[in-house]
């Protein structure tokens, strides 16, 4: 047994010494209310012990102004906690603009990254200093739970939606990665480490790990191709879909008249269920991809699509062709 | 045997006159037997967990197995313990003699919940003859639903059951104080258990029925594959949380506020003084009831819920947290002026205020999101519901039981012992649940079956403190069950406590009262007793 124990985890992101100080807050209102009710519960019950067997107590006077007294206390104390709280919970939400973009797939019971470099790992996740980091996550089975102690904050991982998480670790280091919602079997298992690098240590290991040859499955723009996406989804198929360029971010207009914004949750819809929100203009043609296509699957479909955004001048047949050629 | 000797335990000894009774005391005593049997074997599994997680490889039991040990755990403390323990114990019980009633408004349904819940109970050990179940007592789908390989659908169907026991007990408390209450007993002269156990009621007949139709929905989609919940066939697990919640966490109120009832009966009767505030009193229960009901999202804030949706759970959160601060106050403001004696129920009444107010400030700490999200389904949580439901509740629980023994079995309990015994439930609880804080903020996630090795410090303190708990949990079932046949013989007021049940006999005859009580007294107002009392042995007519 280790004695010499940890009593407060590791602090090691932008966040943690945020919710640090909210929760030394709310410590400090646990511990200091305890105590006072403590020692006025003993004090009475001393001072005012029975000390003969018919002993009653005097008439109870009440007190309108003492009971509201503590019931706005609280309330205020407690209002101060709720906002304060909520600040920190949308700082948590809310990824900055320029984080860098990984993608997390859960299945019972182990954790499969992606690099936004395309790089792969399972159950260890190596990460820079001082760059955050926006995660995309979902799950292939039952829900789980991405939690790192150490940058404080958790967020659930659910199937058949994204949902994301994001931190900006400030220590090199390694950390516990921990499944924290219930998923059966081998759950307490489901564990895994956060490796924090130097930004220069990282490229090494990003370029190392890239020579060492990690197996990497089909990329995007192969299964766009094997799935046969290009017979329609390409400014040269002969059948027309929506093109593909660029709309990842932006909104476009469905038959119905309303409009939706192209995020992973919709190129993910459109591919499992592709009648449920047709673009204006287009028929519902294409055929469903449900039980098809894996969650990786998806996402390197969903990050290739995204891709076609960002480098407008890259023409997908010829980056895909190109691709299969070398 | 004389009239006046005839009390409802020796008027007949017959096993059908239990089993066939419509007498809500001996009701009660079914419950008392049932409860403590869930209580022990619950407590078993509690036992094992905590063997378990003293090393940190998960090396006594399997995995598996360990996730059936918390779920059986977690079903059978919080469906068949908690939520029957007050009010089919103590409710069932003092609830009629409180207000006097000579029973509760429908006896047989009174009765046919006792068997309803029994049915339930059978569903819930016919599962773990067979093997248990390992979805934890929350049955989050699709985990639930298309993933365990377990009994999930017979633990469904018993809490069900359990569910609708609980139900017609609500509609009978509430009836029951509606129409039987005796002359001159108005609403506001109603001891404080029975203003709780009808706001309890109001709870379990609106918010049971959800919990109905949640299970009912997952037990379709397990069994013929109803996409509902799974996303793979078309459902949102989300939803599941919303309904499991919506009754859930009422369903902490449906255990917490009728242990408020038992506190405000002990603290006042062991202070021999009215209660600070009554209204005010009362009225928290009421709120709580109310306000309970609009905060379930508070369990959900990392689930992927609005986070907008989070911020309106948050608050709402933080204002039901009020009225309990505010019924902490008045007990302990009670206190002030009174006659505080130090007997064994006024040691557990001690003991819940402190264990209450731990758990009610860590409550106000996970309503906080930004704290929540950090700690949700840590050991931070497991403390914190534990201080609230085991600390609380089981305090309030065992100090009434001590309470009202002589009035329930006509016999006094052994006093050292008693005393010896709260103090071990006080200590051994703290030592063990207080270490699970520390192991939340920690990181240590719940429902782990083995754990990295630094957290093994902290959980082996917390297990020693449970061995130290059972030891207190075991000491009373031995003495109160030696007290019923060799206690000495108990008066009807041994405490000289305030209220209509201490004006009959222990044990109460039959139809509790001979005749129908005219209430005259406001409730709790030792003083204005105190003034009677002189009155009458004063020479009449010349008091100077």
């Amino acid at each position: 047994m280790k004695l010499d124990f940890p009593l407060f985890p590791d602090t090691a992101s932008t966040l943690a010494p945020e919710l640090d100080a909210l929760y030394f807050f709310g410590l400090l209102v646990a511990a200091v209310c305890s105590v006072v009710i403590g020692l006025v519960v003993f004090y009475l019950a001393i001072r005012y012990r029975r000390t003969e067997a018919n002993q009653v107590g005097k008439p109870e006077k009440g007190g309108l102004w003492l009971e509201i007294t503590w019931s706005v206390i609280p309330l205020g104390v407690m209002m101060f906690m709720f906002v304060w709280g909520a600040k920190v919970f949308f700082e948590a939400q809310r990824p900055p603009a320029d984080a860098a973009e990984y993608y997390v797939t859960a299945k019972q019971w182990m954790w499969k990254f992606q690099h936004p470099e395309g790089h792969r790992e399972i159950n260890t996740l190596h990460v820079p200093v001082g760059q955050p980091i926006k995660l995309i996550m979902t799950s292939e089975d039952v829900i789980h739970s991405f939690f790192v102690p150490a940058f404080r904050g958790k967020m659930d991982v659910l199937p058949g939606r994204y949902t994301q998480y994001w931190f900006e670790a400030t220590k090199p280091g390694t950390y516990h990665l921990f499944c924290a919602e219930y998923c059966g079997g081998e759950h307490s298992r489901m564990r895994g480490s956060i490796v924090v690098m130097e930004a220069r240590e990282y490229e090494a290991w990003l370029s190392g790990s890239a020579s060492g040859g990690t197996a990497v499955a089909a990329t995007g723009a192969e299964i766009f191709e094997a799935r046969t996406c290009n017979t329609c989804h390409r400014p040269d198929s002969s059948l027309q879909g929506p093109q593909l360029e660029g709309i990842f971010g932006h909104e476009v207009e469905l038959t119905d008249g309303s409009t939706v914004t192209v995020d992973e949750s919709y190129i993910r819809e459109s591919i499992l269920d592709p009648a449920a929100k047709v673009v204006k203009g287009y028929q519902p043609l294409m055929p469903t991809y449900q039980g098809q296509l894996s969650e990786e699957e998806l996402l390197q479909l969903i990050i290739y699509i995204k891709a076609l955004g960002a480098e407008e001048d890259v023409e997908p047949a010829e980056e895909a062709s190109s691709e299969a050629a070398s | 045997m004389s009239a006046e000797n005839t009390n409802y335990l020796n008027n007949n000894y017959g096993v059908k006159s239990w089993l066939l009774t419509i007498d809500h005391k001996r009701i009660a005593i079914l419950y008392l037997i049932s409860v403590t049997f869930f209580f022990l074997l619950g407590g078993l599994f509690a036992a094992l967990i905590r063997i378990e997680l003293v090393t940190p490889a998960g090396d006594m039991v399997q995995a598996d197995t360990y996730n059936r040990l918390f779920t059986l755990h977690g079903v059978l403390m919080i469906f068949f313990f908690l939520i029957p323990a007050i009010p089919g114990v103590l409710g069932n019980f003092l609830l009629p003699i409180m207000i006097g009633a000579k029973d509760m408004a429908f006896p047989k349904i009174n009765l046919a919940s006792w068997y309803i819940y029994m049915a339930g109970g059978l569903f819930g050990a016919w599962a773990m003859l067979n093997g248990g179940v390992d979805t934890g007592w929350t049955f989050y789908t699709p985990f639930s639903t298309s993933f365990s390989n377990t009994y999930v659908i017979s633990t469904a169907i018993g809490g069900f059951l359990a569910g609708f026991s609980s139900i017609l007990t609500g509609i009978n408390f509430i009836v029951t104080v509606h129409r039987l209450r005796a002359p001159g007993l108005t609403w506001f002269r109603l001891p404080l258990f029975v203003w709780a156990h009808y706001a309890t009621g109001i709870i379990q007949v609106l918010a049971t029925p959800v919990l109905a139709i949640t299970l009912v929905l997952m037990i379709a989609e397990r069994a013929f594959r109803i996409g509902i919940f799974d996303p793979a066939l078309g459902g949102d697990p989300v939803l599941f949380q919303h309904l499991f919640w919506f009754y859930s966490h009422p369903a902490v109120y449906i255990m917490i506020l009728p242990a408020m009832g038992v506190m405000s009966e002990l603290i006042t009767a062991f202070a021999r003084k009215r209660i600070f505030g009554y209204k005010v009193v009362a009225a928290a229960s009421v709120t709580i009831a109310v306000l309970g009901f609009l905060v379930w999202g508070h369990h959900m804030f990392v689930s992927s819920q609005s986070p907008y949706a989070g911020v309106i759970f948050s608050f709402l959160s933080m204002l039901v947290a009020v009225p309990s601060a505010v019924k902490v106050f008045n007990w302990t403001a009670t206190l002030y002026e009174g006659s505080v004696s130090w007997d064994t129920p006024m040691l557990y009444a001690l003991g819940f205020i402190g264990l209450f107010t731990i758990g009610g400030l860590t409550g106000v700490m996970l309503a906080t999101m930004g704290i929540d999200i950090h700690v949700h389904d840590t050991y931070f949580v497991v403390a914190h519901f534990h201080y609230v439901m085991v600390g609380s509740v089981l305090m309030a629980y065992l100090g009434g039981l001590h309470f009202w023994w002589p009035k329930i079995t006509g016999r006094l309990y052994p006093v050292f012992w008693a005393k010896i015994s709260a103090l071990l439930v006080f200590v051994g609880f703290n030592l063990t649940f207080f270490p699970q804080f520390l192991l939340g903020y920690l990181g240590m996630p719940r429902r782990y079956h083995a754990y990295p090795e630094e957290f093994q410090v902290l959980n082996v303190f917390s297990s020693a403190g449970a061995s130290v708990l059972g030891l207190g949990y075991l000491i009373p079932l031995i003495y109160l069950f030696w007290s019923m046949r060799y206690g000495k013989k108990a008066t009807s007021n041994p405490d000289d406590a305030f209220g209509l049940e201490w004006e009959t006999s222990s044990p109460p005859p039959t139809h509790n009262f001979h005749e129908t009580p005219n209430v005259t007294f406001e409730a709790y107002d030792y003083a204005a007793r105190e003034t009677a009392r002189q009155a009458m042995t004063q020479p009449v007519g010349d008091p100077e």
